[in-house]
């Protein structure tokens, strides 16, 4: 697998960094001040390719506490509100589309 | 029931110490994920979209109820109250966290369970029929051989860093319910023509971007040469499998490249350099694994109980789910029942921990305790005495896995997709729930027949979308989901890959089409009793073509 640092950047809209948190592999974002932050609405946005370049070698050293960052498209929805830009990263947002087990009542 | 020995338990046992040692030096930052993942896979642990997911291996898909309600618990305290059963007999927790994975895992291994061989490129769990030790075209229970072969390759070092994983299965039935073809290594068991009972070896089926079946490479093989004959096919791959190139590391493309003949010529000769050695099987030490598994102490029972035939009068809705979920037994008096995990609506494969429990003590009471998993998502209670089955189909149905479409259009096998996936292009768990939607009418689906719908949500074909009577393979195409369909593939002893039968459709179609294609169906077979496979064998997909993509 080529590594996220070796990968060819190529940006056509906005972008966050995401990956998963070591802990417990939930899905989080790379906050601008270095952090990290299970809300989109935190995340650093960036449409620049170099700042996605410096944003993801900073999330890959923090090897710690997050696992497999990559770069992931977003969308501002008319009222300004930052939303995935595709449907696996609204998934990995929002959970599975279909009610759970539990949920479905059985 | 199979009795693991203090060997089995320590062996677990010691799995675990290792596995929190490496998680906790993981957490601290000792090991990087780089040093991590290969260590956490090698026990089944699998990063997906929301969270860790662990693969429990099943060998052969037996439960004991114990082993049950230990994912019952497992499930409860360390996932989010349920588990999902998948098409290679395993079961998957989908929100397992890392922190608390050492403690789950101790958990199942009070229970003998773990997810060694569940991930990496070894030999994975080993799959056999579910209905092993109790169908009645049975020549004798593979779950012997299943067992021997895991014995030699577990943790065997020569066999954990092959090209790519390695599946294998076992059957020794008339009727292939392991799906032999599509593994990377089939073996069934049958009589030769002086009576004797042996093997047929069958090398490089799977599925997945390369799809092929099994190439027959050794008719008859005797029993005794079993371990030597796989291990001399594994160290043939081993040394021949191509390590360049991810898509062309499995078996089938070796055998597929250099011809099932020149493949089964090397398998040969280094074969009979071992065959007589430290591998030949002592009928003594197959005696002693036979003897490990505890068959019921059956009482003598006739078949077909007056109270049964009365019950089957009495009660419309008990009679449809014997007719459908109940199938013989080799032992008099008794039956196999299929509990559905495919209800309308549902999540194909999944059971809550509630159910699990409910399953557990059913199974007490009930099967001697035992349960299975088969490959189509169901489990299966194997040791059903007939005068109990109006008593326990009032207690199944109370806890919603008596849905009488074992075999049916709404029996759909189907990977977690997108919603849960990493790999996954698209979803396949809604697609399969729209589809159960649809034929919600029992009677439709009756008259429809034996129709096995199977859905991947990305080229891996965790799915087996190649070998569905209807496959649906979920791809993306500019950012969206678009399905492929595929028309007359089966997992039998026929087995067969299914046909494309128009070009991809859109999500919110896939439902439309199906159903077009069912109609279609109902016109174009020759007589009620023509099931779907053989109107499409009959005829081929180019009539579903017409009158399915005709108005699109």
């Amino acid at each position: 697998m080529t590594s996220p640092l070796e990968q060819k950047i190529r940006i056509t809209g906005p972008v966050v960094v995401t990956a998963n948190r070591v802990g417990d592999g939930a899905v989080v974002y790379r906050r601008a001040d270095g952090g990290w932050t299970t809300r989109l609405a935190g995340a650093a946005v960036t449409t620049s390719a170099a700042t996605a370049r410096e944003l993801i070698k900073e999330a890959v050293a923090d090897d710690l506490r997050a696992v497999g960052p990559y770069i992931a498209p977003v969308r501002l929805s008319p009222a300004g509100e930052l939303l995935p830009g595709n449907l696996r990263e609204t998934i990995r947002l929002g959970g599975p589309t279909i009610d759970l087990p539990v949920t479905f009542g059985i | 029931m199979y009795v693991y020995d203090a060997f089995d338990r320590t062996l677990v046992a010691e799995r675990v110490a290792e596995f929190r040692d490496q998680v906790a030096r993981r957490l601290s930052g000792e090991l990087t994920e780089e040093e991590f993942k290969p260590l956490r896979l090698m026990n089944g642990v699998y990063l997906q979209l929301h969270a860790y997911m662990l693969r429990i291996a099943i060998p052969y898909g037996t439960l004991s109820s114990a082993q049950l309600r230990k994912l019952a618990y497992v499930a409860r305290k360390y996932d989010r109250g349920y588990g999902h059963f998948t098409t290679r007999q395993n079961l998957q927790f989908h929100w397992i966290k890392l922190e608390e994975l050492p403690d789950a895992m101790g958990a199942l291994a009070e229970a003998g369970m773990h997810g060694m061989q569940t991930s990496g490129n070894c030999v994975r769990n080993i799959t056999t029929d579910q209905w092993a030790g109790v169908a009645p075209d049975e020549l004798e229970d593979p779950r012997t051989w299943a067992e021997l072969i895991r014995q030699h390759v577990t943790l065997h070092p020569e066999f954990s860093f092959m090209p790519r994983k390695f599946k294998i299965a076992v059957g020794a039935s008339h009727h292939d319910r392991a799906a032999l073809r599509i593994h990377d290594l089939g073996l069934r068991l049958h009589r030769n023509g002086a009576g004797e009972s042996g093997f047929e070896v069958m090398v490089g089926g799977g599925l997945g971007r390369t799809p092929f079946l099994a190439k027959t490479i050794k008719p008859f093989l005797p029993k005794r040469d079993v371990l030597s004959y796989v291990e001399a096919v594994l160290r043939t791959y081993n040394q021949f499998g191509r390590r360049d190139n991810i898509y062309k590391a499995r078996i089938k493309i070796l055998v597929h490249e250099l011809g099932a003949e020149a493949f089964a010529k090397e398998v040969e000769a280094e074969w009979q350099s071992i065959k007589d050695g430290a591998l030949a099987l002592d009928p003594a030490a197959v005696s002693e694994i036979a003897g490990r598994f505890v068959y019921p102490d059956y009482e003598r029972l006739d078949d077909g109980p007056p109270e049964l035939a009365q019950a089957r009068r009495a009660d419309a809705r008990f009679a449809a789910w014997m007719g459908n979920a109940v199938d013989n037994h080799k032992v008099p008096g008794y039956a196999i029942v299929t509990l559905s995990l495919k209800p309308e609506g549902g999540t194909p494969g999944d059971a809550t921990a509630a159910q699990m429990d409910a399953i557990a003590d059913l199974a007490d009471r009930y099967s001697f305790g035992e349960v299975r998993v088969g490959h189509e998502q169901n489990l299966t209670l194997p040791h059903v005495a007939q005068r109990d089955l109006p008593d326990l189909w009032r207690a199944l149905d109370a806890i919603g896995v008596a849905t009488p479409n074992v075999g049916l259009v709404s029996d759909i096998i189907a990977c977690p997709g997108l919603d849960y996936c990493s790999l996954a292009n698209a979803r396949s768990i809604p697609i399969a729930q729209e589809i159960t939607r649809r034929f919600s009418k029992l009677d439709l689906q009756r008259d429809l027949g034996r129709l096995h719908i199977n859905i991947s949500g990305c080229i891996n074909a965790c799915g087996h979308h190649h070998v569905g009577h209807i496959g649906i393979l979920g791809v993306e195409k500019n950012g969206e989901e678009f399905y492929q369909i595929t028309l007359g593939g089966k997992a039998d002893s026929d087995a067969k890959l299914g046909a494309l039968v128009g070009p991809a459709v859109p999500y919110a179609k896939v439902a439309d089409v199906v159903e077009d294609i069912a109609a279609a169906y109902l016109e174009l077979r020759e007589r009620p009793d023509e099931l779907f496979i053989d109107t499409v064998k009959r005829i081929g997909v180019e009539p579903f073509r017409e009158r399915v993509y005709a108005a699109r």
